[in-house]
C-alpha cells in the first residue's frame, strides 16, 4: 500500500514526538517517505536532534562552586 | 547506578533512618540529586545566585516534611516537586525587572512553530560542550525561551526526565509537556544554527538557507 504522504508542517508537529519514538508505526513510515525527498525538513530533523543530544549530558548549569558545603552546612544547622 | 527497584529500597531505607533522626542519611539520599534540583530551580528563576537559594530551601523544606512523603511517586519526583513549587514563589516574591512578568500570560501553546531556517546541520562533536563559548551560547538559547517552554525543555531534555514525570513536577498534563517540548526544541534549534553549524564546528559564517 503506497504511503499517504505529509506536509512539512505536520512533519513539524509530530518531529519532537518522532525523536522520542512516540507515534504510530503509519506515522513513521510517512515522515521517513518525507524525510527522504525533502531536504530541509531533513535539516530540521537532524538539528533538533543536536540540539537534544548537545544538552542531555545533564552539564548545561554547572553547580555553583561550594553548593554541597554550603547545603551541608544548613542541613546540620537544622533544629 | 543502581537499578530503579534497589534505588527505591535504598531509598526507603535511608528515609526510615531520617525519620528515626540520623540526619547523615538524609545527606545521603538527597546528594544524587543536587544538581538535579539546582538545575529545576535555574529553569524558573534564571540567576545562579536565586537558583541556590531555591535549591537549598527546597531542600531544608524536603527534610521537614520528610515524614508525609508517600511513596507514590519516587523520591525524586517529589522533591523536584517541591523544587519547583518554591522557584515559583521565589518568582513571586522578587517581581523583579530581573524576571519576566508572573502573569503568566500564556503564549498562545496551540499555534504551530515554524522553523525559521533549513540549513544542514552535522552531527556535532560533543567535545563542543567542553568550550565555555558553546556552553554559554546553550546558556543563553535556554533562557530566551518562554518560561513555559524552558522549564520543560530543562526537565525532558537537560535532565532526561519523562514526559509523566515533567507533568507531575510542574503539575500539567502530559499533551501540555509534549506541544511545550516540541515549541523549545525548534526555537533552540533555530537559535543555536549559527553556531552549530557555522563557526563552532567549521571555523567559517554561517549561511541561512530558507526555502522561500
Amino acid at each position: 500500500m503506497a504511503t499517504i504522504e505529509i506536509s512539512c508542517v505536520e512533519v513539524w508537529r509530530e518531529i519532537s514526538d518522532y525523536l522520542d519514538g512516540e507515534i504510530s508505526k503509519e506515522m513513521r513510515e510517512r515522515m521517513e517517505a518525507h524525510f527522504k525527498v525533502c531536504a530541509h525538513c531533513k535539516a530540521v530533523l537532524d538539528g533538533t536532534r543536536n540540539v537534544v543530544g548537545l544538552v542531555g549530558d545533564g552539564r548545561l548549569f554547572q553547580m555553583p562552586e561550594g553548593f554541597n558545603k554550603r547545603l551541608y552546612k544548613k542541613i546540620q544547622g537544622l533544629p | 547506578m543502581l537499578p530503579q527497584s534497589q534505588l527505591r529500597d535504598n531509598e526507603a531505607e535511608l528515609i526510615r533512618s531520617v525519620c528515626d533522626g540520623e540526619r547523615e542519611a538524609f545527606y545521603e539520599l538527597v546528594h544524587p540529586y543536587e544538581r538535579m534540583v539546582y538545575a529545576t530551580a535555574i529553569s524558573v528563576v534564571k540567576n545562579p545566585a536565586d537558583a541556590e537559594e531555591v535549591a537549598q530551601e527546597a531542600v531544608l523544606k524536603a527534610f521537614s516534611n520528610l515524614a508525609t512523603f508517600r511513596a507514590e511517586s519516587k523520591f525524586s519526583t517529589w522533591l523536584l516537586q517541591i523544587t519547583y513549587n518554591e522557584a515559583r514563589m521565589k518568582l513571586r516574591k522578587v517581581r523583579s525587572h530581573l524576571y519576566e512578568a508572573i502573569d503568566d500570560s500564556q503564549p498562545s501553546e496551540n499555534a504551530d512553530y515554524w522553523p525559521k531556517d533549513f540549513a544542514d546541520w552535522r552531527p556535532i562533536p560533543s567535545e563542543l560542550f567542553e568550550r565555555d563559548e558553546v556552553r554559554r551560547a546553550i546558556q543563553n538559547a535556554t533562557n530566551s525561551l518562554n518560561r513555559i517552554y524552558r522549564e520543560v525543555f530543562v526537565l525532558r531534555d537537560v535532565q532526561n526526565l519523562s514526559t509523566k514525570e515533567t507533568a507531575t513536577i510542574l503539575g500539567i498534563s502530559e499533551g501540555a509537556v509534549k506541544i511545550r517540548l516540541l515549541r523549545a526544541r525548534l526555537q533552540m534549534r533555530d537559535t543555536l544554527a549559527p553556531g552549530i553549524d557555522g563557526s563552532w564546528v567549521n571555523g567559517q559564517d554561517y549561511r541561512k538557507a530558507r526555502p522561500w
